[in-house]
């Protein structure tokens, strides 16, 4: 007997929607080379990297490269990183890096790097995470996990996109919050540990998510979450309990 | 090569089980899913073969824990560039459900499907032999539900995002279907000792 495909497992959701973006290709994930040309700091821990990469293939907001630092030995450390700059023609892209304890691609960006070195980079890699500007776009981030979400925010700016977007971003402390300058009347800071007079300390609660489910745009949300693994766990459940469907939720967790 | 200013990178250490461009995890264990991680009990759980095979079957909780128990004890390794050392699976070979369902001569292929509908494309070859299994316990404990569980497709020979976690059903095809991340430019295969990380790797 045969069966066929059709038919058989329901899933509990539709997760798998498809990508948003034609998909890498051989001009994305070839290697090349990025000449730093500016360093900007962010907070205590974070700083932003601006590098020229002459043949870059372009990228749309969300989407990360891989990079790749190589030692005299012929040792290299590759890592993933979220791209922070807004797609333009400038023939730079921008990297916003926090300075993990003890990370060695990390730890050379902030203590060794300086305008005019070189490091390998390739990319932009990977679709499901990427926001063309097509749709209504809810953005949750904490800490570094905002990165991926300004260059969505930035490139909302530059195009003057009519798409409703907002952001809910966690930080420990106002000291902490990556971009503070730059944020806006879309952007709901949300702070853990220390904050300014007169607004709470705590966790992005069912309070910061409820309002904007109650009355969602047209054609609902396409909620973005960028994290740690605890935030994107916690974050995800309340999209999901104030009513933003499953299959809308695209999350990129650090690790 | 094109070497970095003052960089050294962390000390060498001679590991053969790393594979190019990894690194150790140690204690850490990442979790990546791109989705909400769903709230499945082990009693709602279900796993099924279909597609190319003679006798397409469902397994609940009970029944797949009938089949014999079997271990892996090894190493794992994501696309993001961590590995870990030393990690305990407990649960069944995927041959020993392969064995109920009789694949057909003509099934090359699998098709690896989730409860929350995420997928992943495996050639069968990869699946048979002892090299996978649906997994239910890590470290002798239930397996956690960020992790997979109640149960999870366990392929610890190629990336691990091959390795579908709350694994719902596999179907047996003749030719080769791109799953989630391999449509959104991952490679179709995932050998992390050929590097195999994106489309064209």
């Amino acid at each position: 007997m045969t069966e066929t495909v059709t038919g058989t497992t329901t899933p509990l959701t539709r997760f798998a929607v498809p990508g948003r973006i034609a998909v890498n290709g051989p001009t994305e994930t070839a290697w090349q080379t990025a000449t730093l040309t500016e360093i900007r700091r962010e907070t205590p821990h974070a700083a932003t990297f601006r590098l020229a990469v002459p043949a870059w293939a372009g990228h749309l907001p969300g989407q990360h490269l891989m990079l790749r630092l190589t030692a005299a030995d012929g040792y290299a450390a590759q890592r993933h990183y979220s791209i922070a700059s807004a797609p333009d023609d400038s023939g730079h892209i921008e990297l916003t890096l926090d300075r993990v304890p003890g990370g060695e691609v990390s730890g050379w960006f902030h203590t060794v790097a300086r305008p005019g070195d070189t490091i390998e980079v390739r990319g932009p890699l990977s679709g499901f995470f990427a926001w063309p500007g097509d749709r209504p776009a809810l953005l949750l981030g904490a800490g570094s996990g905002v990165v991926p979400l300004m260059s969505m925010v930035r490139h909302h700016r530059a195009r003057g996109l009519a798409f409703p977007l907002r952001m809910l971003v966690s930080a420990r402390s106002p000291e902490e919050l990556i971009y503070a300058s730059e944020l806006g009347a879309e952007t709901t800071p949300v702070f853990t540990r220390s904050a300014p007079p007169g607004v709470a300390v705590g966790r992005m609660t069912a309070a910061h998510v409820a309002p904007l489910l109650a009355e969602p745009p047209v054609g609902g949300w396409e909620a973005y979450v960028c994290g740690s693994n605890g935030f994107a766990e916690h974050a995800s459940r309340l999209l999901v309990a104030a009513g933003q469907p499953v299959e809308r939720i695209r999350i990129e967790r650090f690790g | 090569m094109n070497v970095t200013r003052g960089f050294s990178g962390r000390p060498r250490v001679h590991n053969p089980g790393l594979p190019p461009g990894q690194y150790d995890a140690r204690g850490d264990w990442p979790v990546l899913s791109a989705e909400v991680t769903p709230d499945l009990a082990a009693t709602d759980w279900s796993f099924r073969i279909d597609g190319l095979v003679e006798r397409p079957h469902t397994w609940d909780w009970d029944t797949a824990h009938a089949l014999p128990a079997s271990a892996y004890e090894g190493d794992i390794h994501c696309v993001t560039g961590w590995s870990k050392f030393g990690v305990r699976f407990g649960g069944v070979s995927l041959d020993a459900f392969l064995d109920v369902v009789r694949p057909q001569g003509s099934a090359t292929h699998a098709l690896a499907h989730s409860h929350t509908g995420y997928t992943a494309n495996l050639p069968l070859a990869d699946l048979t032999g002892g090299r996978a299994w649906i997994a239910w316990e890590y470290d002798g404990a239930p397996l956690a539900p960020e992790h997979g569980g109640p149960a999870r497709l366990l392929v610890p020979h190629l990336y691990f995002w091959k390795s579908a976690k709350w694994i719902a059903g596999i179907t047996l095809l003749d030719h080769d279907e791109p799953g989630f991340w391999e449509r959104n430019g991952y490679h179709t295969r995932g050998n992390p000792w050929e590097e195999q990380r994106y489309s064209g790797d």
